[in-house]
């Protein structure tokens, strides 16, 4: 049988330059006059988003493609939706195709539960028949059915979000690509949606391309893993050693790439790595030794209080710990490094991932960088070394006691 | 069944995907529909509106026009200019929803894949479900007003509004086109509906005019060959034949030049939107 997917030689270039998003014609015309006089036009400078990407899908498999922000993953998915051409290359898809860029696109907020649901499940793909069928299932999983005649607008966002899952969990593609959609929502019901998109491509053996910053989700979801890297296909293989690579390139770098800037904000996370009580970078530690997070912290502009978040993952069992400090004010045109040091005598040997968030005193969001500065805590002569179960995160002896 | 197959490539010459397009039918249907309902959510007179505003026009030009400056259109005046005001109604808004269309959907654009014509055509579709009801008052006018209709009204006036369709939806998808790349046109549109408005023959008569040149380019504004199909089965007059061929001519350039742009640049919405 032919594969499901088959991508050849797929690239996507962007110029990019100080040009606006869109363009004015006054822009386009004094350009035009400019580049009477002048050969090359040096405002611009091509960008290759994604480039020579060759894959190859077979019908069933649940593949989970990471990378850092910038990577590609988007642009691949995108072109993979249609939503936008590719440069070069070519890609072939066999069967029905959803994709869900995002939740709930094209949801209205003056028409009712009810009415969007027919006009996104119309947007993504769904004929009316279809809907008809699938809505008792629908309003079922969103949980909304007493708003079902209440206009969008009223909805909460949890709300809506629910609703919107719900449309796209019922479409019955052959192939589905989604993109970071889970990143929103309550943890509750993340777990729904992860559920059910197993459950989608493991029972009913659909296609599936996942992108996420979720490490943990695309281990348990998917068997195979894509890890691009600069708009290249860096590695390309079973999940756990594609993500294992994915953490060791995250080790590799000191300066942090894979965040994302809510807000322009003076406060900026430059650097995130472990180090020894030495303060020696190193990104493997031996069981109980101490293991701190040395992060640095730089100011543009005006002082400005900041709270510092840290979470400690493992890819197996996702977030395990997290804490947050309030920070005084760093002076403007300096760098504050600061040291949070982990309970490292309480770990397992494992590979771990460090998520750093950095928001204002009112608690709003400025930074998150999600699996940056990994680092591993090494079986090798431990205990743990022979052990064949599931050992766990935390390495603590327990109280016990009989009780007659 | 029959395997779906999807081939990506970069984007070439490449023409409009009729099966695709029958395909997606529903998702036309839903757009307008949506659009439809969000318009008349929340207002108090509702669809009405579709019929209120060319009433109250029509009423201004009957006193203005007919009363005070005496224009004469050979027939009667309120419902010469009601039935003018119905086509310019469809024309205008087809040309004004559809250009905008493409900006006002951007959030889907940027998210999920159908054949991009749909926008600017379920606009057009909008316009024309106004129309309808607009077109209704205009049969209770003519019976108000005891106009007699010639039969051969079962021809010319759907030829009027196909006419007036092709117009509108050429100018309208290559002002959306235009749109997304050079927000400038945003801008031109009000004017250029203004300039539209005072060229067409609504509030007088093109047959009035004595310099055949002006009319000649009078007929270049596409509407002006519609109406005067759309009149024609009102009075007892001729049809300005080369009149009506010029406008064609113009509503066909019109859609053959926003359909080849819109094809064209199709495959950059996204990325520019």
């Amino acid at each position: 049988m032919k594969p499901v997917i088959e991508i050849h030689q797929l690239g996507k270039k962007y110029r990019i330059g100080k040009a606006e998003p869109y363009l004015a014609l006054r822009d386009v015309l004094s350009t035009m006059a400019r580049n009477i006089f002048r050969k090359e036009n040096k405002d611009k400078q091509d960008f290759w988003a994604l480039q020579d990407i060759n894959l190859s899908i077979e019908k069933g498999e649940r593949i989970g493609i990471i990378g850092r922000n910038g990577a590609g993953k988007s642009t691949l998915l995108k072109i993979l939706s249609r939503v936008t051409w590719p440069t070069t290359g070519s890609a072939i898809i066999r069967g029905r195709l959803a994709s869900l860029l995002e939740v709930g696109t094209g949801f209205h907020p003056e028409l009712t539960g009810r009415e969007n649901i027919y006009l996104n499940g119309s947007i993504l793909g769904l004929k009316k028949a279809e809907i008809n069928k699938q809505f008792d299932a629908i309003v079922d999983f969103s949980g909304v059915e007493t708003f079902l005649d209440t206009p969008l607008k009223n909805y909460s966002s949890g709300m809506q979000l629910r609703l919107a899952f719900a449309v796209a969990a019922h479409l019955e593609p052959e192939v589905l690509l989604i993109d970071e959609v889970l990143a929103v929502g309550d943890l509750e019901f993340q777990k729904k949606c992860i559920g059910k998109m197993e459950e989608i491509s493991k029972e009913h053996g659909r296609t599936l391309l996942f992108v996420s910053h979720n490490l943990k989700a695309i281990n348990d979801i998917c068997s195979r893993a894509v890890l691009l890297n600069m708009g290249k296909i860096k590695v390309d293989g079973p999940a756990n050693e594609v993500i294992a690579e994915y953490i060791s390139m995250a080790n590799d770098h000191h300066t942090i790439e894979n965040n994302i800037s809510v807000r322009t904000e003076p406060i900026h996370v430059s650097e995130i790595r472990p180090i020894n009580s030495i303060m020696e970078h190193k990104t493997t530690f031996t069981l109980g030794e101490s293991i701190g997070i040395s992060i640095v912290v730089s100011n543009k502009s005006w002082p400005q209080r900041f709270n510092l978040g840290i979470a400690l993952n493992t890819i197996a069992k996702g977030r395990i710990l997290v804490n947050t400090v309030q920070m005084p004010a760093v002076k403007p045109g300096t760098l504050k490094k600061i040291v949070a040091w982990l309970p490292s005598e309480e770990l397992t040997p494992n590979s771990y991932t460090i998520d750093i968030s950095v928001s204002d005193e009112y608690n709003n969001l400025i930074e998150l960088s999600t699996d940056t500065a990994g680092f591993e805590i090494s079986a090798v002569n431990t205990k743990f070394e022979s052990l064949a179960y599931d050992y766990g995160v935390i390495n603590k002896g327990l109280i016990w006691e009989t009780v007659d | 069944m029959k395997e779906t197959v999807i081939r990506i490539n970069p984007p070439g010459a490449s023409s409009f995907n009729l099966a695709e397009l029958w395909e997606n039918r529903e998702l036309l249907y839903f757009f307008a529909w949506r659009d439809i309902k969000v318009k008349y959510k929340q207002t108090y007179l509702g669809i009405l509106w579709a019929v209120l505003q060319p009433l109250l026009l029509m009423s201004l030009f009957y006193l203005v026009f007919f009363r005070a400056l005496k224009v004469s259109v050979g027939m009667s005046y309120p419902v010469y200019t009601f039935a003018g005001l119905t086509l310019w109604g469809l024309f205008s808004s087809g040309i004004t929803h559809s250009s905008e269309s493409l900006l006002s959907s951007s959030q889907i654009i940027r998210k999920i894949y159908f054949p991009r014509i749909l926008i600017p055509l379920a606009s057009l579709l909008t316009s024309f479900i106004d129309f309808l009801i607009a077109f209704v008052l205009l049969v209770v006018l003519l019976v108000v007003f005891q106009q007699p209709v010639n039969w051969q009204a079962v021809f010319y006036f759907p030829a009027a509004i196909i006419l007036t369709l092709i117009a509108s939806f050429g100018i309208g998808t290559l002002l959306a086109a235009l749109n997304v790349k050079y927000r400038d046109f945003r801008y031109l549109l009000p004017f250029a509906i203004q300039l539209l408005f005072f060229s067409s023959q609504v509030v007088y008569s093109i047959h009035s005019l004595e310099q055949g040149w002006l009319k000649i380019f009078l007929y270049c504004n596409p509407l002006n060959g519609a109406l005067e199909l759309f009149y024609y089965p009102l009075q007892n007059g001729n049809v300005a034949t080369t009149g009506v061929l010029v406008s064609l001519s113009v509503a066909i350039l019109f859609l053959l030049t926003g359909l080849f742009y819109f094809k064209k640049t199709e495959a950059y919405f996204a990325d520019l939107i």
